[in-house]
């Protein structure tokens, strides 16, 4: 079995340049002002790959994949 | 009502309780150690500078994470209404000193920092007046912080900055190891570790349209009620209760009444005493403009580290005062939904989130007077 | 091997280099200065920085051993990664060297900032404002080419754009829209003494 990764980001480092949303729209989008708004839960296995060329690609790496507490990737 | 325990002993308008005053009333500083964070969660005591966190376990978990934690005696004050913990430490910085002082023995600290709020100079002259009277090995654990007269200031994280690195910014970086309490809650720690249990009392700021305006030392069972006959009763009649400060929510007057400021009971209804101003909303005023001015407040005070705070609570306060001055356009109730729903939760600290909770409580208290204003404009535009 | 091969290959390599470091500063540049369109998004702009600068050390690298495995230059391997140690056009030549070796660490760094973090891995980028001059001044000084028309106009077309790019990028802005408000905040809560 695979381990689950959410995205997760630093709001401080964060400053709404908006890669993160442009490569990965499925389960980035960005608000009224630019900033981005991350879907909640686990990055499918699928998405991966895009998950992890947002996390290179942002220019501040406000971005992160971290690793799931198994509770919380159960949705319990 | 208990007797009053915190602000027992000298006259409150005749300066600070002395040194000596302080060990003739309570006896000397017990020598307590680990065994003291067992009584403090038995005691059930939480924090009094807004959050409620239990206190006994925030010690225990600074004291499983090792190292020499720095203790943050938090007076900064940084909430408007609020005037208990300059009280408290003008009048009685005995007690807070002996909870600090507590907590450093059992936590190991080396240093003990008074955080007290840049404006408050009665505050900081009693406590360093009162600090200049504790014997060597004490005195020699305290330095002075002057914390900056702006609401984030007061933020536990930005406390901890402020007295390490210099700047009261929230941060995300790894936050230096530090015990950081609000003084009121040190003062009841004082008593506890005398007597071994809770006080049964709190500290308030009784505001807004009371006759006597002004901090009350009350039982934790009290009613919202009581506090206010306590106050001198209402000027006029009462719409509405802000309780919490700007933090805290707002309770439709009936149901306020009726409410016991303990901290069970309020998590309960959802509520919290949160820093302990009870405010008084007359019938006379306008929800809408208090909640839009308060709004205005908050955003003004978003230290504007990240955007969805800086800008969302500008668009919310900037969308409510034109719900407040009936120019609202279409949109704008629907838009403060939206918005608060998507600012919350997306800053780097808890102050998009308490201004957001506060603006909920406002529309699910007062929806007719949103729905009011909003439609005197489809009226005159139509 | 006939030797004008090599010298082709290293005067040609070396005018390839120029021109694409050159794009590199500029799109490093135009992602600081956050400017895009819908047909052109940031992240295009970051990825083509990404792959050019490899390109560009490739294109170096190929410089270099041509210059260095050429007989008629008499350079020896120390003097590729020795600044000022060759005898043949000592400083020109040396500042080459320290180019290349600042790029070097610039692309090194990137590839590993997850690890090194982004404080420490901006301070070096920065490096790349010295590394570009000095490779252009490498350039006018060792190139036997120099006096040619057509590595003339090159060279001119890349020092207007990054000097035009650098222009803007330092002297408009901010461009984060909340520094203004952020500077204004953090004076009223800097509370460290002076020096």
């Amino acid at each position: 079995m695979t381990r689950a990764y959410e995205l997760r980001i630093d709001r401080i480092r964060c400053d709404g340049r908006g890669l993160c949303a442009q490569l990965l729209p499925e389960l980035i989008r960005l608000d009224d002002w630019g900033y981005p708004i991350i879907a909640p839960g686990p990055v499918p296995e699928h998405l991966r790959p895009l998950a992890e060329r947002a996390v290179e690609d942002c220019p501040v790496l406000a971005i992160a994949l971290r690793r799931m507490e198994t509770r919380k990737a159960a949705g319990r | 009502m208990n007797e009053p325990r915190l602000l027992a002993g000298r006259d409150l308008r005749s300066g600070a309780e002395t040194y000596a005053e302080h060990v003739s009333r309570l006896g000397p500083l017990p020598r307590r150690g680990a065994v003291l964070i067992d009584l403090l969660t038995a005691s059930g005591l939480t924090g009094r500078g807004g959050a409620a966190f239990p206190v006994g376990l925030k010690w225990r978990g600074t004291a499983r994470a090792g190292g020499s934690p720095v203790i943050v005696a938090n007076g900064a004050e940084g909430e408007p209404h609020s005037k208990k913990d300059r009280l408290l430490m003008s009048a009685r910085p005995h007690l807070v000193l002996d909870g600090a002082f507590l907590a450093a023995h059992v936590l190991r600290s080396r240093q003990v920092v008074l955080y007290i709020g840049e404006h408050h100079q009665m505050a900081r002259a009693a406590m360093e007046r009162a600090v200049a009277e504790r014997p060597p090995h004490e005195r020699d654990l305290v330095r002075v912080f002057s914390a900056p007269a702006r609401y984030v200031a007061g933020d536990s994280n930005a406390a901890v900055h402020a007295v390490t690195a210099g700047i009261a910014l929230p941060t995300t970086l790894k936050p230096a190891p530090a015990l950081v309490q609000n003084v009121e809650t040190l003062a009841h720690v004082a008593l506890i570790a005398r007597t071994g249990h809770a006080t049964g009392t709190v500290l308030v700021t009784a505001a807004g349209s009371v006759a006597h305006p002004g901090v009350l030392e009350v039982d934790t069972r009290s009613t919202v009620a009581s506090v206010v006959a306590s106050a001198g009763g209402v000027t006029e009649p009462a719409r509405a209760v802000l309780l919490g400060g700007y933090f805290g929510a707002w309770v439709d007057y009936d149901r306020a009444s009726e409410l016991q400021l303990d901290p069970t009971a309020l998590k309960d209804r959802g509520l919290t005493l949160g820093c302990g101003v009870i405010g008084l909303l007359a019938s006379s005023r306008c929800p809408v403009c208090e909640t839009a001015g308060i709004m205005r407040y908050l955003a003004g005070e978003s230290s504007a580290q990240c955007g969805p705070c800086f800008f969302g609570l500008r668009a919310l306060a900037d969308a409510c005062s034109r719900v407040a001055n009936q120019g609202a356009n279409a949109q704008d109730l629907g838009r403060l939904e939206r918005w608060a729903s998507e600012v919350a939760g997306r800053g780097g600290c808890r102050h998009p989130d308490g201004a957001v909770m506060f603006l909920q409580s406002a529309l699910r208290t007062f929806p007719s007077d949103f729905a009011h204003h909003s439609a005197h404009t489809a009226r005159r535009t139509a | 091997m006939p030797n004008t091969v090599l010298w082709y290959t290293t005067r040609g390599a070396g005018a390839v280099s120029m021109v694409l470091l050159s794009a590199v500063v500029v799109l490093g540049i135009i992602g600081t200065v956050r400017a895009q369109s819908p047909r052109w998004p940031l992240f295009l702009t970051t990825g083509l920085h990404r792959n050019i600068a490899l390109t560009t050390l490739v294109f170096l690298v190929l410089h270099i051993v041509t210059a260095v495995i050429d007989p008629f230059t008499n350079l020896g391997w120390l003097a590729a990664v020795v600044p000022f140690s060759s005898y043949y056009r000592t400083l020109w030549l040396g500042l080459g060297v320290i180019a290349f070796e600042l790029l070097v660490a610039i692309v090194v760094t990137s590839l590993v900032r997850g690890v090194l973090g982004q404080k420490t891995w901006r301070a070096i980028h920065w490096l790349t404002y010295a590394a570009w001059p000095i490779g252009i001044a490498h350039g006018l000084g060792t190139g036997t080419d120099v006096w040619s028309a057509w590595f003339m106009v090159l060279t001119a077309v890349c020092i207007a754009a990054v000097v035009g790019a650098a222009g803007y990028r330092f002297l408009a802005g901010p461009f984060d829209p909340l520094t203004t408000a952020h500077t204004a905040f953090r004076g009223s809560v800097d509370r460290r003494e002076m020096p």
